[in-house]
């Protein structure tokens, strides 16, 4: 590299760093956007959970469309409308309203929090970016910028989501605050200057192999989150179909959020989703490994633990399709294995050294 | 249309009971086996059935694998032994205390311990004691049609009704029509038409598992039938591809050396790049190996490169670069001045700037200046890039060799290589030898840059430094199997994805003669407890069956609709 463009690549890397800083205190922002909206939210007062526990249920319907008329004329004519019902054993409670919790006022604050995120999330992408051309390739090559792209892609999958107009704004303060912290983490613990690659890791499989694992891990937390919100939300609508009473405080947090179905069906779905993906990374890994190791799988910590990992989904689509390990029982296995995907990403290449170690703190 | 109002006023929480119709509309959406509660019959033959139903439960399955993801956990917390055996040794002395307990629960070769191999050979009994029945009855399910429509259509979980001028037939028929220009299978009952697809949804879960089998068969083959080499490579020098050139081999149980495909190579040259500056200073950037190559016991050299990401491939083998080194070139002459020694001595590298030690081992060929025949060692320690005078210790600061320093350390005696036990080339056993001291009795050491010669005490010879030599080391694997286990991989994704993005879900259409004579339609889903696109599809089919059959007017059953029945706007 001549020195004019190392110079230009250490400004690169520089403009970088402002912008991952930059976007930390934009999420910030849309985290206090958050707190308020979820405060607004609190001060309705409708106890729509326990109504529907104890009260008549509302179907869910699909939406009517205007039809063109035979004669001509447009006459508005229904399009039949679908009943649904949950299968049997399962509670049939609506979604709670969101943060909002109906307000205006904590809607207005939760849109300016998504507006916040948004901009976050675009200036977070543009450091990523800024910070792959500084090194002159994948950005991937550190814990410090996988934890950059890690976040990132986290929130990307979110506003597609709520793009595509999924039901998934619940999630919108607990992702700012674990975008936070990883951002923090990052900045603090895991920084490295941005230099190129050691050899072993000069390999298309680089980009293949590690976008993908970024990408699994990014959506097996939303999976995650999802699942740790149903069993929070589950127990609550446990506790009012048995009679009890959860504090107010439990309720007033509780009672905004989906209903522990959807939870559950959000959480299944994103982990379902990703799984196969997960499994084309593991096996990119060892063809990978095969060419830069000479063998493809050698039960290094990092192998051991992704293989644990995969086992783990497996386990838990597993129990999705036993009756009797539905439900609460098949949450705790998908936390186990987000458990150990998280683990895999820090405790592995802090705590124990293997082959995967050269990648750098 | 009072849809709504029957299914509000089912009380929510209370499971819907079924009726014979409805149990058999919802059986056999999948093939997954039912659960099993205990033994039936009597003696041997009812415990053992009973315990292969057990085994090939997917409770059981669920358990073992289970245990599968934990057992393997311990195997990256205690290093083992075929990973890395010397760092076992090093836990070995760190945790005397749990040496027994670790042995006996075979905790160092976790991969290939009794209890490991126990829980995946349950797990894969089972995976095929479940399979085949599964494989079976999903031939059934093939060869079957759609089951005929439940009683009641809106207990199902999803349902749409609208009453319509149609005659049930001409619904029926368009119903049909529209369903199979949808690709689903349907079958017609009397007042009903019964359809399902989605059918690729069991397939791609039996390829998924049959796909696992697959690969554990390929991984076990490669097992079986791999063989692994190193060898150390000066530059200069050649390797060829048989049993007596490797320095370790580790072959399979199977393997026979036989089976070694024939080639020969030697190393023209070694290049590596290291960053030069910056805070990754030292930092490696590039290795690569030039070698000229002769394929089969007489083929034509060719020059090839080797990278660490890119082996060579020859005739089913790999040759891999895996390390470099160097080797300091050190002549030896005795107390007459003949040289008695001159050789590339490859010493090991330490750490990441190549602070490397060896050991020289002059075996034949000295005498003493009283005549008597000896050996001589040297413990070697060779840093690439030394710090500077007065900078003391020897440890290289840069990995390339900007400032190369030999420091030797001299003795004499007997070398112990006739002992018949086996010898580390790169270690000096010093039990029989003494070391030669300078004047002030210290031992005797001194360091060397390129050219230099030193003098051993008491006019015992002299040793120089003559230059360097770099060597590489290269790992020669032959792994069968591994395109089994690729295919097998890249089965179990698309059955993997087949799997879990289908869904299979029946439709049901009734069309019957209402008691004021209007054409009731009904339409009904049922899917596995996941299809949530169920209703979105079952909307969209009663739609387009609408435009068909729309909904009929109160009044006069020409005009078109004006008002429609309570709250079905919006
Ligand atoms: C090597 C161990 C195994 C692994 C890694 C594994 C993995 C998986 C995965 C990832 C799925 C999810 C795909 C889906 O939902 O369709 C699945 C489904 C399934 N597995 Fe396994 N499996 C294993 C062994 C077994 C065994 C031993 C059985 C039989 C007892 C079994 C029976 C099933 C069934 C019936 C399904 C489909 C569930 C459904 O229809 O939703 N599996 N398996």
């Amino acid at each position: 590299m001549t020195p004019l463009a190392a110079a230009a690549n250490e400004n690169l890397a520089e403009i970088s760093n402002y912008l991952i800083y930059s976007s930390m205190a934009v999420y910030t922002l849309a985290f206090f956007a958050h707190i308020a909206e979820w405060t607004f939210g609190s001060r309705s007062k409708v106890a729509r959970t326990a109504a529907a526990l104890t009260g008549a249920k509302e179907a869910a319907a699909a939406p009517a469309v205007q039809v063109r008329g035979k004669g001509g004329a447009t006459a508005v004519l229904d399009r039949p409308k679908v009943t649904t019902r949950s299968g049997a054993g399962t509670r049939d409670v609506p979604d709670g309203p969101g943060a909002a919790g109906g307000t205006v006022q904590g809607d207005l604050y939760g849109r300016i929090a998504v507006s916040l995120t948004a901009l976050a999330f675009l200036v977070e992408a543009a450091g990523v970016v800024t910070r792959a051309m500084s090194v002159e390739r994948a950005p991937w090559g550190n814990m410090y910028e996988f934890s950059i792209t890690f976040s990132t892609v986290a929130v990307g999958t979110y506003l597609v989501l709520l793009a595509l107009k999924k039901n998934v704004r619940w999630l919108g303060l607990i992702l700012v605050t674990t975008v936070l912290l990883d951002l923090g983490i990052a900045v603090t613990w895991l920084y490295t200057d941005s230099d190129q690659l050691v050899p072993a890791l000069h390999s298309y499989w680089l980009w293949i192999h590690v976008s993908t694992a970024i990408f699994c891990g990014a959506v097996f937390y939303l999976g995650a989150a999802g699942a740790v919100l149903y069993l929070f939300r589950d127990a609550y609508e446990g506790k009012l179909a048995g009679g009890g009473k959860p504090g107010r405080i439990a309720s007033s947090v509780l009672e905004r959020l989906p209903s522990a179905a959807s939870l559950d069906k959000f959480s299944y779905r994103i982990n379902a989703a990703v799984f196969p993906l997960w499994t084309f990374t593991i096996i990119a890994g060892a063809i990978w490994a095969g060419d830069a190791w000479g063998r493809y799988w050698g039960w290094d910590p990092k192998e051991v633990w992704s293989f644990v990992t995969w086992v783990a989904y497996a386990c838990y689509l597993h129990a999705r399709a036993t009756a009797g390990w539905k439900g609460r029982k098949a949450a705790y296995l998908a936390l186990f294995a987000f458990a150990c995907w998280i683990w895999n990403y820090y405790g592995v290449n802090i705590l124990l050294s293997g082959k995967h170690s050269y990648a750098g703190v | 249309m009072s849809t709504t109002d029957k299914a509000s006023t089912e009380a929510p929480n209370e499971p819907v009971p079924a009726d014979a119709a409805e149990e058999a509309a919802g059986s056999q959406l999948s093939t997954a086996p039912v659960e099993d509660s205990g033994p039936v019959g009597i003696g041997v033959t009812g415990w053992a059935r009973w315990f292969w139903r057990q085994l090939t439960s997917m409770r059981v399955a669920l358990i073992l694998l289970f245990l599968l993801s934990l057992g393997a956990i311990p195997g990256s917390l205690v290093p083992q032994t075929n990973v890395d055996a010397l760092k076992v040794a090093q836990w070995k002395k760190d945790h005397p205390s749990f040496v027994g307990v670790a042995e006996a629960l075979q905790l160092f070769d976790v991969y290939s311990s009794v209890w490991f191999s126990a829980i995946y050979l349950l797990l894969f009994v089972s995976l095929i004691g479940c399979i085949i029945p599964r494989a079976w009855q999903f031939v059934g399910q093939l060869r079957g049609r759609p089951p005929a429509a439940p009683k009641r259509l809106d207990r199902l979980p999803a349902h749409t009704t609208w009453r319509t001028d149609s005659t049930p037939d001409e619904v029926l028929a368009y119903a049909r029509t529209m369903l199979a220009g949808k690709r689903f299978r349907t079958e017609a009952g009397g007042t009903h038409v019964a359809a399902e697809k989605g059918y690729l949804r069991e397939a791609g879960n039996l390829v998924f598992h049959v796909a696992l089998i697959v690969m554990l068969v390929a991984f076990a083959w490669g097992q079986y039938f791999k063989s692994e080499g190193g060898k150390l490579v000066l530059r200069g020098s050649g390797f060829s591809n048989t049993l007596t050139q490797y320095d370790d081999f580790k072959p399979g149980t199977l393997f026979h050396p036989d089976d070694l495909p024939p080639f020969s190579f030697t190393l023209d040259r070694f290049d590596a790049t290291y960053e030069m500056s910056g805070p990754q200073r030292g930092t490696p950037r590039d290795f690569k190996a030039y070698v000229t190559l002769s394929e089969g016991a007489h083929g034509t050299p060719q020059k090839r490169e080797i990278q660490v990401n890119e082996p060579l491939e020859i005739d089913g083998s790999k040759v891999y670069l895996l390390g470099h080194g160097y080797a300091p070139i050190i002549s030896v002459t005795d107390p007459t001045g003949k040289v008695i020694y001159k050789d590339a001595v490859p010493v090991l590298p330490q750490d990441g700037n190549l602070t490397s030690t060896g050991a020289v081992k002059v075996t034949d060929g000295y005498k003493d200046k009283d005549g008597k025949q000896e050996q001589l060692g040297f413990n070697a320690v060779f840093v690439p890039t030394f710090a500077g005078e007065g900078m003391g210790t020897m440890f290289s600061q840069f990995p390339a060799l900007l400032n190369p320093q030999l420091m030797l350390n001299a003795w004499h005696g007997s070398l112990g290589v006739d002992s018949g036990l086996p010898q580390n080339v790169y270690r000096l056993d010093t039990s029989k030898m003494e070391m030669f001291k300078d004047a002030s009795g210290q031992q005797f050491k001194q360091k060397l840059a390129p050219g230099d010669t030193m003098t051993l005490p008491d006019g015992a010879g002299t040793v120089k430094f003559e230059g360097i030599e770099r060597w590489a080391t290269f790992s020669v694997t032959h792994q069968p199997g591994s395109g089994l286990a690729l295919a097998g991989a890249i089965a179990a994704i698309a059955g993997l994805a087949g799997s879990l993005f289908i869904q299979r879900r029946r439709i049901w259409v009734r069309a019957v003669t209402g008691e004021d004579g209007v054409t009731v339609v009904e339409m009904a889903g049922l899917g596995r407890s996941e299809s949530a696109r169920l209703p979105e599809e079952l909307a969209d089919l009663a739609a387009t069956l609408h435009e068909q059959a729309p909904t009929a007017t109160p009044g006069s059953p020409a005009e078109p609709v004006e008002e429609t029945p309570e709250g079905e706007r919006g």
